[in-house]
């Protein structure tokens, strides 16, 4: 059913419907409504039988949630910013178990500075973790992403995270289609563990492993990806015929079949840029964009088959690697070695500033000249970064 | 799209106000849109809220930049700019046929509006005293629900009864009712200034 609610209360309820058994919950902003909304289901008996669990600490929460995946429970929990970077050793050995939790990040800046807005500085920063990651562009398909993700992660024995634009989505209000439990439990069967940690039949999980297999263990993960990159499309096919509407898979193209400029990009700005695009389309600017929904596994060929020699390329990276530049760029980069299209990036939107139409616009009239960076900052303050720049300097100056 | 900004102070329930504003238009078939600007929430801490009203999805997630719709639930924040305050933000980028609603109890121009007001089309601007009204009928000075039935009066977008309706799903009991009851007041007011000004 339709209704008008909050981005966290969409994703709660439809957390909801998926079944899961264990819940962990340690609040951080902007995460924090998303289990406050679940641990209310719990409480009134409407999610039952889940064990709502609150831990001390982030790496508590994900440690519970592995403890529960490998006694055979499904396993959900929320994070977000420093709380993501707190569970990060955990997060590799959920990823190394094979066991498949599905975990909301809201995504967030991460400090220092102390800075509690959006970006994607978090969920990129552990983008080499071995869990699937997942970006909604809006609220229904943030919802929808959870539980597409349930039933991927358990096909394949990998954990999903489903990443949604922090405050800009989780505490936006817009409508969502949340979807009903007949459909849920008709698209996501029960859980069914690989293996189970029972007293009564004891196993060993995460045993060590020398340097005879390390490698070996790494790239049957790797295989495992690229299975997902092939599971992804048929299980948001599916999604489509059960649900009756749409859901993203790999990638999300936009007039981009005969632009001549492609925007790159992933989660809540898509939907302003679409805005921009179709703006310029009606002065004549052959513009369109492509948003990645799954960024990993990366879907390098599906990006490259969206693309075509000849078009510039701007990656708009919500994250940047200092001393380094675009992340999303070193992979469109990777998947387009053998074509002509030239790459710029742009990082926008730090830290909660604001990505808005006139500053896109300007942007995207200076890449279709050929005239942007390589790596451009959209809307650098550049009187506060003079102001800065006069301020005290340390040592033995002059 | 129809987009609206609501300035107020961390505990008058700005939020909800604009939270309210999009679950009344959803009510009424429109698509809608409410976000907060996100700011560290302290009580009394200037605050902004958006809403936005389509015909069709709404995909747009800048802030609102250039509101068809005003709404100041704190007049104080209208005063002229100090360093540092956003007060000059209050009004910025209102549209030229934009409509401005502010919670006072006295005129618009002894709040130094008299220009901002001359410059919209007749009709366009209302001072109603949401505080008091809400001190009346909620026992509390709390304007957010009140200042709704004021708009719903201003700009005729929505009907009373769906902004009646967004409040009691959204607050039980006596709180609701006594929202609903102010908020009915406030439209009462509105509507009696648009009966009694000139013809445009």
């Amino acid at each position: 059913m339709r209704q008008q609610l909050e981005g966290s209360q969409a994703v709660a309820r439809t957390v909801a419907r998926c079944r899961p058994e264990v819940v962990c919950a340690y609040p951080i902003s902007p995460q924090t409504h998303i289990v406050e909304g679940l641990s209310e289901l719990v409480a009134s008996g409407a999610l039952t039988p889940c064990e709502f669990v609150n831990v001390e600490s982030e790496f508590a929460a994900m440690s519970v949630a592995i403890g529960a995946s490998a006694a055979g429970a499904r396993a959900y929990t929320a994070t977000a910013s420093q709380g993501l970077l707190f569970m990060a050793e955990a997060l590799w050995n959920a990823s190394g178990l094979g066991l498949p939790i599905t975990m909301t990040v809201a995504n967030r800046a991460i400090g220092a500075p102390i800075n509690i807005w959006n970006d994607h500085s978090d969920a990129m920063s552990l983008r080499d973790c071995g869990w699937i990651q997942l970006y909604a562009r809006d609220n229904q398909e943030a919802a929808d992403l959870h539980i597409l993700g349930f039933r991927l992660a358990e096909q394949l024995s990998i954990p999903v995270m489903v990443c949604m634009d922090g405050f800009v989505l989780t505490h936006a209000f817009e409508e969502v289609d949340v979807a009903e439990q007949g459909l849920v439990d008709a698209y996501l069967p029960p859980f069914r563990p690989r293996q189970v940690l029972d007293p009564a039949a004891p196993v060993t999980i995460g045993a060590m492993v020398g340097p005879e297999a390390f490698t070996e263990v790494r790239y049957l993960a790797h295989e495992n990806h690229l299975r997902a990159l092939e599971a992804i499309p048929r299980l948001a096919e599916e999604f489509a015929a059960v649900f009756g509407r749409a859901c993203a898979g790999l990638i999300s193209p936009y007039r981009s079949a005969d632009a001549e400029l492609v925007v790159v990009a992933l989660g809540s700005v898509l939907g302003t840029v679409a805005e921009v695009i179709d703006d310029l389309r009606d002065n004549g600017v052959r513009v369109g964009a492509l948003g990645i929904t799954t960024f990993r596994p990366f879907p390098a060929a599906a990006v490259r088959d969206a693309l075509r020699d000849g078009q510039r390329v701007v990656a708009l990276e919500r994250a940047f690697s200092p001393g380094g530049g675009g992340i999303v760029t070193q992979d469109l980069r990777a998947a387009l070695s053998d074509r002509d299209c030239p790459i710029s990036t742009v990082v926008a939107g730090l830290g909660g500033r604001a990505v808005t139409r006139p500053s896109l616009r300007r942007m995207l009239v200076e890449a279709t000249a050929g005239s942007l960076q390589p790596l451009a900052f959209l809307d650098l303050d550049r009187e506060l970064l003079g102001r800065v720049s006069g301020g005290r300097v340390s040592g033995g100056a002059a | 799209m129809f987009q609206i900004r609501i300035h107020g102070r961390g505990g008058q329930g700005v939020v909800t106000a604009a939270e309210l504003l999009s679950i009344a238009a959803f009510a009424e078939g429109r698509h809608a849109q409410a976000f907060p600007s996100f700011g560290s929430e302290r009580t009394g801490a200037p605050v902004v809220a958006f809403c936005r009203l389509d015909d069709r999805p709404i995909r747009l997630r800048e802030p609102v930049l250039e509101p068809d719709a005003v709404i100041v639930q704190d007049a104080t924040l209208l005063r002229p700019t100090q360093p540092g305050s956003g007060g000059s933000e209050v009004l910025s980028g209102l549209k030229p046929a934009g409509f401005l609603l502010v919670n006072t109890s006295v005129d618009l121009a002894e709040l130094g509006l008299a220009e901002v007001v001359a410059r919209l089309p007749s009709g366009h601007a209302a001072a109603v005293p949401a505080t008091l009204l809400a001190r009346t009928h909620v026992g509390r000075p709390v304007p957010n629900a009140v200042l709704l039935g004021a708009f719903a009066a201003l700009t005729g977008l929505l009907s009373i009864d769906s902004v009646a309706a967004a409040i009691v799903e959204r607050f039980r009991g006596p709180v609701g009712e006594g929202n609903v009851a102010a908020a009915r007041a406030a439209y009462d007011h509105v509507m009696g200034l648009r009966s009694h000004a000139p013809a445009a």
